[in-house]
């Protein structure tokens, strides 16, 4: 453990200290980038990917866990992660740095958004709506069979922040209860059943996510966050999420010593919520391969992406 | 007195009376320990377990590797240096498969090293045309099986290419090839070991019972930690999942054989090895094969779960177009997996059964005609792909392979067929929805959550004696009490609510079913057939549209359940009921009893041993598909075991949670199978 942990901070050390060393060339081992089920992670995947083999590297894609595969990337069978949103990820990325063998490698330019949802339709069934007070007001319209009369927010998985949200509701008096969703494809599958019924429905959603694209939604406005408002860190508990939560990068703390160039580059990347919406749309509108996607946008982004070499 | 010793029933009942009124007696607020057990060190359990894998991967045994590329030395141990050894044997035999049929550079790269490769971009295996793959599929079939085999591997070989699933299902099927041999080879011999070694099978017996009982989810994190990420992880958890019937199967078959056969052998100067392998196995072919079956099913039944640990193909493509609800998409990759376990069903199945000629004394060209076929087709079809993309060096060669854009799709059609049925029986099912929630599952679910462990564990105890006498009692009651130790007892009931309730249905359902398809012997084949099909197609296909119709919601969970749950005891139902003997029957037509009565008297008192196989196998499978549910939302254990892949002790709290899960399905299982035992010493059916 220790030991991990020492090689860790030493590589992150020599890591700040990488643009004065000569560069050493590349291993010709495969990068390993890893795939999770969402669009834009895939494609992202594929993108990065053609980066470095763009400067000769070789590099390899395996499908994993989006909360296990922090482990993969202590142990160097993964080689690093590209997506790693604050809400849900965090927990899991914390303890991987805690234990070592993991390093952080900035954030994107993109900032991500995480909080209550509505698709646009609700908003004419609940006017008054994006205020949570509206929302609280048409609690009614929003209940269903298990909610007990009061109305139903459709959260995410419990370990993504799911204390927050029950606090929440009780630090708001609101006429509200929190179910968990299992998994992300349970949250799109209610939205589009929903949708097809012209149901009342609030749900947890993200920003830059496939829902920015077509008939849209907005996210529910609560009270304003301040640092230290949660409960958990002490405050009233009365306030939303963050407006701009960070997305990361993570890569295995050997990374710089054996890929050294790719690792310059992958430290440049930074997506904004405007690719990570295109690379998105590409798949999920235009129907094409995750790989052709990639492909094309690196084709007609070169200018951006060649800027990280 | 006498009456209530000889009637089992009655005993039962005084035993739900005493369980009612100590459950009534005891009261949350101060019941204690009667109520639930409070903290005790025992709730470090996980954290022990957890700690004590981490320091055998992590520290026991520290040796110095040198890593040659950076010129470093690092630490690790003897327990890494071999499980990643492991993974390497494994991988390698994956991606050797993988690439003759698909094409790469790994196997090459195994010989030589990356910078070769980069170097010298011709060093690299090609990719064999799909329809060289289909010609093989039919040959093998046809030397096999003759001509229905063939037809069935030719045909489903063309349907993965065609539909543009070739890359994800040769990538599944090679990740297969490796997993079945080797969970064949461990089940074969540790099934034959425990024939020889009384000692050795007492130890495996409950090994195998919680390998086989425990939910996936559970050991995915310790597999990724010992053996990495990538198709061998995935490989690795499939074999551990399969093999169990397999070594079960073995035993079985191995018991099995006539004493008349083995002195025969014996008397025919056997050595030992002789013995197990020229004429014991050889006689318990019939339970050894429909092990490998079994381990056929389970492997594909895997292949969308080893996908969450690194496994490519089909299960993983599935994955994504689910979480895109694109349902049609995934409905066609579903119908692949099916199709490949069957086809390597019956193939194995023919071969195994395939009797050596060993008088033909033929001519080189006739031995090896299936050889050179193939190896004919192969020039014929390479040459072909080779010329027409020559010509045209532009188009998509669809005679080389053809891609996932470019492959046929029905996929619109089954969209649309959801989107249908939503839209058109939403509202229909919403007063059953409405109706289930608040009246059936929820008043159900306060009645498990009000259960007290005291009250609880003496009514599991009490089932146990009544059942089996003191040694079940004492079984049973330390199953459930282990789950009364750790802070998961309401998880658990909550687990346990769902369990009956999916149980109870899925029996009314399956056991109606199977009587009524018992009563025809096309019926009987059709069922079957339906059986294999839903017993292989992944049961994650169904987890959307439930939801589209139900809602996020515990009735959505036990739909799915129900459908998956209801197979085994359909199976076993209609299994139980043909196999009752012929001459009973004749009698009691002789007798002079009607349809009715036959079925009534004699039928399924016979076939009820078998029928409570089924309703054990159904609880399994429950359990098994609630775990699944919390991909929907559940609060049950479930729930916890996916939290546990992103905490810090996920290790061990997967594990336990994993164990609780399991218990839970092996102490109904020692019930049932003690009872069954029992039923059939009555009948004289054992």
């Amino acid at each position: 453990m220790k030991f991990l942990n020492k090689i860790a901070t030493a590589a992150a050390v020599g890591s700040l200290a990488l643009g004065a060393t000569i560069a050493q060339a590349d291993s010709k081992e495969p990068i390993v980038i890893p795939t999770h089920n969402w669009t834009s992670q895939i494609t992202m995947a594929y993108v990065i990917g053609g980066i470095f083999e763009s400067i000769g590297n070789n590099v390899s894609y395996v499908p994993a866990d989006s909360q296990a595969v922090y482990e993969s990337i202590r142990n160097g069978d993964v080689t690093i992660s590209h997506e790693v949103w604050q809400s849900t990820f965090s927990k899991s990325f914390n303890n991987a740095l805690d234990a070592g063998g993991i390093i952080d490698v900035g954030t994107h330019a993109s900032v991500t958004q995480e909080e209550w949802w509505y698709p646009a339709y609700v908003g004419e069934l609940c006017p008054g709506l994006p205020s949570w007070e509206a929302l609280n007001d048409c609690a009614d319209i929003f209940a269903t069979a298990g909610s007990g009369g009061k109305g139903r927010y459709l959260d995410g998985p419990m370990d993504w922040h799911g204390q927050e949200t029950l606090d929440r509701i009780e630090a708001l008096d609101m006429d509200f209860t929190a179910k968990f969703a299992g998994s992300s494809g349970a949250l799109w599958a209610e939205l589009e059943s929903a949708a097809k019924d012209n149901r009342a429905v609030v749900v947890f959603n993200w920003s830059p996510n496939f829902t920015d694209a077509g008939d849209g939604g907005s996210f529910v406005e609560f009270p304003e966050y301040t640092d230290g408002c949660k409960k958990a860190d002490g405050g009233d508990g009365k306030c939303g999420s963050p407006p701009a939560g960070w997305l990361k990068k993570a890569a295995h703390y050997q990374m710089p010593k054996k890929w050294p160039e790719a690792y310059k580059i992958f430290n440049n990347v930074s997506f904004t919520k405007g690719d990570i919406g295109n690379m998105a749309a590409l798949v999920d509108i235009d129907g094409m391969s995750h790989e052709a996607a990639a492909a094309k946008w690196l084709e007609d982004n070169e200018a951006t992406w060649k800027a990280w070499l | 007195m006498q009456y209530f010793i000889k009637h089992k029933w009655a005993q039962f009942a005084v035993l739900l009376a005493v369980f009612y009124v100590l459950a009534t007696v005891i009261d949350p607020a101060t019941g204690g320990n009667w109520w639930r057990i409070q903290e005790t060190r025992f709730w470090l359990l996980p954290d022990v377990v957890n700690n004590a894998l981490r320091f055998l991967i992590d520290d026991f045994w520290v040796v110095d590797v040198y890593d040659s590329e950076l010129d470093i030395t690092e630490e690790s141990t003897v327990v890494k240096e071999f499980t990643r050894t492991v993974s390497g044997v494994v991988l390698f035999s994956i991606n050797l498969i993988r690439e003759l049929l698909l094409g790469g550079v790994k196997t090459v790269v195994a010989f030589t090293s990356w910078e070769f490769i980069s170097e010298h971009k011709w060093a690299r295996i090609p990719a064999l045309p799909w329809p060289a793959v289909a010609a093989g599929a039919f040959i093998v079939g046809h030397c096999l099986g003759g001509r229905n085999l063939s037809v069935l591997a030719g045909a489903s070989t063309i349907y993965i290419a065609v539909f543009g699933q070739w890359t994800p299902a040769m990538q599944t099927l090679s990740f297969v090839l490796v997993a079945v041999p080797i969970s064949c080879f461990l089940g074969l011999m540790l099934g034959a070991i425990a024939y020889k070694s009384k000692a050795f099978e007492t130890i495996l017996a409950p090994l195998l019972n919680v390998a086989q009982s425990m939910p996936h989810f559970a050991y995915l994190i310790p597999v990724v930690i010992f053996f990495g990420i990538g198709d061998h992880a995935g490989a690795i958890s499939t074999v551990i999942f399969a093999t169990p019937p397999m070594i079960r199967l073995t035993l079985l078959g191995l018991k099995k054989v006539p004493p008349e056969v083995l002195e025969a052998g014996t008397m025919s100067g056997c050595n030992s090895r002789q013995l197990m392998f020229r004429v014991l196995i050889p006689s318990a072919r019939h339970d050894i094969l429909i092990g490998v079956n079994q381990v056929i099913m389970q492997c594909l039944a895997m292949a969308v779960i080893a996908s969450f640990i690194g496994a490519k193909g089909l299960g993983y493509e599935l994955l994504v177009s689910l979480n895109m609800l694109k349902i049609g998409q995934a409905l066609e990759l579903g119908v692949s997996i099916v199709l490949i376990a069957v086809v390597l069903d019956r193939l194995s199945l023919a071969w195994a059964n395939k009797q050596a000629d060993y008088l033909a004394d033929l001519p080189f060209h006739l031995r090896h005609k299936h050889s050179l076929a193939f190896l004919g087709i192969l020039i014929f079809t390479s040459v072909i792909a080779y010329v027409a993309s020559m010509v045209f060096p532009d188009k998509v060669n669809y005679l080389y392979f053809i891609d996932e854009a470019q492959g046929f799709s029905t996929e619109k059609f089954w969209d649309v067929m959801v989107d249908w049925l939503i839209t058109n029986t939403y509202q229909g099912v919403q007063g059953f929805n409405f109706f289930m929630i608040t009246s059936v599952l929820m008043p159900m679910k306060e009645a498990f959550l009000s259960m007290p462990v005291a009250a609880t564990l003496f009514l599991v105890a009490g089932t146990g004696y009544i059942v089996g006498g003191l040694r079940s009692a004492v079984i049973v009651t330390a199953f459930i009490a282990f789950i009364a130790l750790t802070p998961w007892w309401d998880r658990a009931l909550i687990t346990a609510y769902m369990a009956t309730f999916a149980v109870v249905v899925s029996v009314i359902i399956g056991c109606s079913m199977g009587i009524l398809c018992s009563r025809s012997p096309r019926a009987t084949r059709v069922i079957l057939l339906v059986c294999d099909t839903f017993q292989t197609f992944p049961s994650f296909v169904y987890l959307i549209p439930v939801i589209m119709l139900f809602g996020v919601s515990d009735l959505s969970v036990l739909i799915a359940v129900i459908v998956y749950a209801t197979i085994p005891a359909t199976r076993y139902t209609v299994e139980g009921l043909t196999n009752v003997p012929q001459a009973l029957q004749d009698a009691g037509s002789m007798s002079g009893v009607n349809r009715l009565q036959r079925l009534l008297k004699i039928e399924l008192p016979l076939a009820f041993p078998h029928i409570m196989l089924g309703i054990n196998q159904t609880v399994i499978f429950a359990l098994f598909m609630i775990i699944i549910g919390a991909f929907i939302g559940t609060d049950d254990l479930g729930q916890l075991i996916m939290q546990s892949l992103s905490e810090a002790n996920g290790m061990g709290q997967g594990i336990i949670l994993g164990l609780c899960v399991a218990f839970i399905g092996l102490a109904v299982d020692h019930l049932i199978h003690t009872w069954a035992e029992q039923r059939k010493q009555v009948l004289g059916i054992a």
